[in-house]
């Protein structure tokens, strides 16, 4: 396992690369900027990758990781890849509801949910 | 832990996210102070950093010369925050709702609707740099039937 410190941690499983946020709070612009520069070197080791993005040990996050979100599933989405989301709790699940982003974003309970649902 | 009843208080910072977090903590220790529950402490997190980062981005426009201005009354059956900016204010109503087929992939708008979602009252004054937010403790009235 690559450790990224302090923002994620890196798994690779069959044909996706599994990143779990370490952070219990992502809140404001180093935080996201740190995660940018951890997530989207993984989006340039091949032509198409399929990304996990656990939240399994996230507590609270701003609407700042919303945008961050949504950048990473345009750069995937262009490259023909896939992106979930998985672990996310029910305060922060419900962040999504209200943005309407569960829409836009394929979540699931856990990693082995999202891992299964890979194409 | 022994609940206040009240706690008033103001503070003027520098309009950056690091000298914002001592206040906002502050904050939320008082809250928790008066018996809120955690749900209530989430929104109110939730609702007072969207508040800080569209004071200290978008309204100073991150001149860490500038300050932002926090003033707060808490009680056992409300949370009342205002914030304001040293910027030239905005139109709420002119925000783009991020919730429409159009906006969903686009950024802006998302703080303000969470500060909705998660307060009671969220309201601007006419120039747009100070915003005024309320929640009422939800487990207040059962509180009140324990005494």
């Amino acid at each position: 396992m690559d450790q990224i410190r302090p923002k994620i941690e890196v798994e690779y499983v069959q044909h996706a690369a599994i990143a779990t946020l370490t952070d219990e709070k992502i809140l404001d612009e180093s935080d996201i900027r740190g995660l940018d520069e951890s997530i989207m070197p993984l989006l340039e080791t091949s032509p198409s990758v399929n990304l996990v993005l656990d939240f399994s040990n996230v507590k609270f996050l701003s609407s700042a990781v919303l945008g961050l979100l949504i950048r990473i599933s345009r750069k995937i989405y262009e490259s023909q890849g896939q992106f979930k989301l998985c672990g996310i709790n029910p305060k922060i699940q419900e962040i999504f509801r209200i943005t309407r982003l569960d829409r836009v974003f394929d979540i699931h309970e856990d990693r082995y949910d999202a891992v299964q649902s890979l194409d | 832990m022994v609940e206040r009843d009240l706690v008033q208080k103001s503070r003027v910072v520098a309009s950056c996210i690091s000298a914002i977090e001592p206040t906002c903590r502050e904050l939320l220790d008082d809250v928790k102070s008066c018996g809120f529950d955690e749900d209530d402490v989430f929104g109110i997190h939730l609702a007072l950093e969207e508040a800080f980062v569209n004071a200290v981005k978008h309204g100073n426009k991150a001149d860490k010369h500038k300050s932002v201005s926090v003033e707060y009354v808490i009680t056992p059956a409300k949370v009342d925050i205002s914030i304001s900016d040293e910027g030239a204010g905005f139109t709420p109503e002119d925000v783009p709702d991020p919730r429409s087929e159009e906006n969903l992939y686009k950024s802006g708008g998302r703080g303000l609707l969470l500060m909705r979602a998660h307060m009671d009252v969220v309201e601007h004054n006419d120039k747009g740099n100070r915003v005024h937010m309320i929640k009422y403790r939800a487990n207040a009235e059962f509180d009140e039937v324990k005494e």
